[in-house]
């Protein structure tokens, strides 16, 4: 099993991710699966986080089959 | 086109939208005639201006799945707090141009002030929680993110 990991607007340009899937090894929390995806890319401080489509922070943990987000603050309306 | 994850007070379209429309059909689909007073809607308009520069066009993007779900626990939290009959919002995504419309909050109550204050509400909490992005064209066809949504209550 896995983790989906899913990027929008300026953070899938910022990664260079738009959405892709990791293994489970060594992944306990949100912060985990960012730093498997981002390498040393710093998290920007305004990064918005889901877990399975609700927001969660940085500390969240995570198991496998869960849909991780990563985004920039809301700009609808 | 609606999105697969659309419900039946949420829509997120990725054709043109239509605001008279579509409150005219969800109100004679899901509202009684005589059971609400009230009727409050919001529309936003896509301005062709915006920091000072020129804009020419948006692109507006969304988190499938996760914005229809965020939009709906937005109306569940109205629902609890003010006596509402019925809540649409609907919220395009796609290329769009200035003078489109991109959004439609409307609420429907025995009165006034619960379909008032509500559809404020919704407003401002669409703005600061759904998933959406907006990324600009500008005048010399250079491309910007709108990075933040300003604070509706105290712009």
């Amino acid at each position: 099993m896995a983790i989906k990991v899913k990027c929008f607007a300026s953070m899938r340009e910022y990664l260079d991710l738009s959405e892709r899937e990791i293994g489970i090894d060594g992944i306990s929390t949100v912060a985990d699966v960012w730093r498997a995806v981002a390498g040393d890319k710093p998290m920007p401080d305004n990064t918005l986080c889901a877990v399975n489509q609700s927001q969660a922070n940085a500390a969240f943990s995570v198991s496998s089959g869960d849909e991780v987000a990563f985004f920039p603050p809301v700009t609808g309306g | 086109m609606a999105s697969a994850h659309s419900t039946r007070s949420v829509k997120v379209v990725t054709e043109a939208l239509d605001p008279w429309q579509e409150l005219a059909a969800y109100q004679s689909q899901h509202l009684t005639a005589g059971k609400f007073g009230a009727t409050a809607t919001f529309v936003g308009t896509m301005r062709d201006f915006n920091e000072g520069d020129d804009v020419t066009g948006m692109t507006l993007e969304h988190y499938p799945g996760m914005t229809e779900a965020q939009l709906q626990r937005i109306i569940d939290e109205a629902q609890e707090q003010w006596p509402l009959e019925e809540v649409l919002i609907v919220h395009r995504v796609g290329p769009i141009l200035p003078g489109d419309p991109i959004v439609l909050v409307a609420c429907w109550s025995a009165h006034r002030a619960a379909a008032f204050e509500a559809c404020r509400h919704l407003m401002e909490a669409l703005k600061s929680r759904a998933p959406f992005w907006k990324k600009e064209t500008l005048a010399d066809q250079s491309h910007r993110w709108v990075e933040k949504n300003t604070d509706g209550y105290h712009a």
